[in-house]
């Protein structure tokens, strides 16, 4: 008889911890939803009464090369900008993916031990210096130094992409080497048991298989690089034009919505404009993200 | 309804801009605060044995320019009257004024006219408070070997016309211009009083709106121009006569040297009773004689002209 009751009490209370459970995790996931929507809904409310309020026509402000929102008549050219964010970042991821590959493949083939206990770290570390560090580095290292070596100004596409790579290293690291360590270790072994040396089986096996999840890294670091504002702004110089040369003073999405963001009134054409950059900008983030998912499908092993 | 979302979408805002380091400007708070900070005032319960003690909260935002000095100001005055609490906040001398318009903010620091920057009539709602007065210097690269240059000659650079230091008297060298944004008060300012026209961005000039920045960027790059606050300048960079005067305080207060704004404080209507105290407490020698000339701005008192927004002066 004891026994029943116990049984009941502790169903009841398992009953109760079911109900929490599922209550406080609907609440999150409402606050999440709702956070995401609002977002949403405010930048494309802004972003989008630039063609409508304003009257600026899509395609000029995807496709037009001058931006000059103060003059008379205003134009609204944003081309400069999405070319300066693409090149950036795809510079970036340039330089990057080659060297966390290589970093991933060392810290898991070559030294697994130290490897993933002293260098992961110290590579993660990077992801927590402030941006502002990464942009102070780059105005007073790497600015005057690509201005001491390269004709040109030293700021631009070179530096942006430059400051931007190592950024992005750790995100890219970290999908890298977990990658790498999730490889089943039945596939290395047959190669191995083949005959095949180590650099054959890295080379052979171990990359091509991975390769998707490799993929993931690089784009979610591109995402990274491309949301990126303060660094980029901090050593790009800025110039609203399509640079003619990798240093020369270029501007990118969002260096242009920071620089002028908080000078201009709420309403204004210029205003207006600024959030249709910023919608452009969300845009290509989820575009980002449905690559990483098609991607991620694909590396299912 | 709508106006929880307002404040959803506040809230997010705040989080999102601080997150992703809209901070560029010396100590400018970007995030913009939530549509609260109505004086929150709450009766004391105890009868007060001063009739006339201040008490609530204000909100000042805008002008990175201006800020550091209503930050030290609002310091020294809360340190005065321990019931009053003021909250002074950057984002640029637009977001103060957007955000005294719709009040959000009790006062909007600008370094511009509001004619210039709001509709005519949402202008007209605001209450002007000069403060201070802030003059711009051209500046360029110590190693330029140019000492004063001319209204025609300043227009010539920074329209692009002229393009190599050597038409100028100097070596050499080619010219950099380091801007600010086009919708810049520090820009506006220049442009008006300096070049007298507005002026196109160019291809290959940096642009940047900190004045921090700019200053080391002009410090660094050989042949570079630009423009900066009085305050701002040091050995690092080297400071331009402009017609042949120079840029100094004295010469501002008479009149001389034309490149120079107000720094204004604005409120919608006219200012409630602690935002008046406040303000009426920086006009005070205190301050004008304290904090204005220690920051480097000069004293609006000191000035012996006025002008008013269409640049007429008139001698006081």
């Amino acid at each position: 008889m004891a026994q029943t009751t116990d049984k009941k009490i502790s169903a009841n209370n398992h009953f109760a911890e079911e109900w929490v459970g599922r209550i406080y995790s609907t609440l999150c996931v409402l606050v999440l939803v709702t956070t995401i929507v609002a977002m949403v809904y405010f930048v494309a409310s802004r972003g989008l009464s630039t063609f409508f309020k304003n009257d600026v026509n899509v395609l000029d402000l995807l496709t037009g090369l001058k931006w000059s929102p103060e003059g008379q008549p205003p134009l609204f050219g944003a081309l400069p900008f999405i070319f300066g964010s693409f090149s950036t970042s795809m510079l970036a991821a340039l330089i990057a993916a080659p060297l966390s590959f290589c970093a991933a493949v060392f810290m898991i083939e070559i030294t697994p031990r130290f490897g993933r206990k002293y260098l992961q770290p110290v590579i993660e570390l990077l992801a927590g210096i402030p941006s502002v560090v990464y942009g102070f580095i780059g105005l007073s290292v790497i600015v005057p130094f690509f201005r001491d070596v390269f004709p040109g100004q030293g700021v631009g596409i070179a530096a942006g992409a430059l400051v931007l790579s190592i950024m992005i290293l750790p995100t890219m690291t970290t999908v890298a080497t977990d990658a790498l360590a999730s490889l089943p270790s039945g596939l290395k072994e047959g190669s191995y048991a083949l005959g095949a040396t180590r650099w054959q089986t890295i080379y052979r096996v171990v990359l091509p298989t991975t390769l998707p999840s490799l993929m993931t890294g690089v784009v979610l670091g591109l995402a990274r690089a491309f949301g990126e504002a303060l660094a980029v702004q901090m050593v790009i110089g800025n110039a609203p034009f399509v640079p003619r040369g990798l240093f020369e003073s270029a501007s990118t999405l969002t260096s242009a919505i920071t620089l002028s963001m908080g000078n201009t009134v709420s309403g204004s054409a210029h205003n207006n404009a600024l959030w249709s950059l910023a919608l452009i900008l969300m845009v290509m983030t989820f575009i980002f993200v449905f690559i990483v998912r098609w991607l991620e499908k694909r590396s299912k092993l | 309804m709508k106006k929880t979302v307002t404040l959803i979408m506040a809230i997010v805002l705040t989080f999102t801009l601080a997150a992703c380091g809209k901070n560029t400007n010396n100590g400018g708070n970007a995030s913009t605060p939530p549509a609260t900070n109505s004086a929150s005032t709450e009766p004391t319960t105890e009868p007060t044995p001063e009739p006339k003690k201040l008490e609530g909260s204000i909100l000042a935002t805008g002008s990175s320019a201006l800020q550091p000095l209503v930050d030290q100001a609002s310091k020294a005055f809360m340190d005065a009257n321990s019931g009053v609490t003021i909250q002074v906040q950057g984002g640029g001398s637009g977001t103060g004024l957007t955000q005294v318009s719709e009040g959000q903010s009790d006062i909007g620091n600008s370094d511009v006219y509001a004619e210039e920057k709001l509709d005519a009539d949402k202008a007209g709602e605001l209450v002007d408070h000069q403060v201070a007065v802030v003059a711009m210097a051209a500046v360029v690269n110590p190693k330029v070997n140019v000492d004063t240059l001319t209204k025609q000659q300043l227009i010539d650079i920074f329209t692009g016309k002229v393009t190599n230091w050597k038409d100028l008297g100097g070596d050499d060298q080619k010219i950099v211009i380091i801007n600010r944004p086009s919708s810049s008060g520090t820009r506006a300012t220049f442009e008006k009083y300096a070049l007298g026209t507005k002026t196109d961005d160019l291809q290959g000039s940096i642009q940047e709106d900190s004045s921090g920045t700019v200053r080391k960027i002009i410090g660094e790059t050989p042949g570079a121009i630009g423009y900066l606050a009085l305050s701002y300048l040091d050995d690092s960079v080297k400071t331009l006569a402009y017609d042949g005067v120079a840029a100094n305080e004295e010469n501002v207060a008479n009149g001389t040297y034309p490149v120079w704004a107000y720094e204004h404080m604005y409120t919608k209507g006219e200012p409630n009773e602690v935002a008046k105290a406040f303000l009426d407490y920086m006009m005070t020698d205190e301050v004008q004689d304290g904090a204005v000339v220690e920051l480097g701005y000069i004293p609006a008192k000191k000035m012996q002209i006025t002008r008013d927004i269409e640049g007429n002066i008139t001698k006081k």
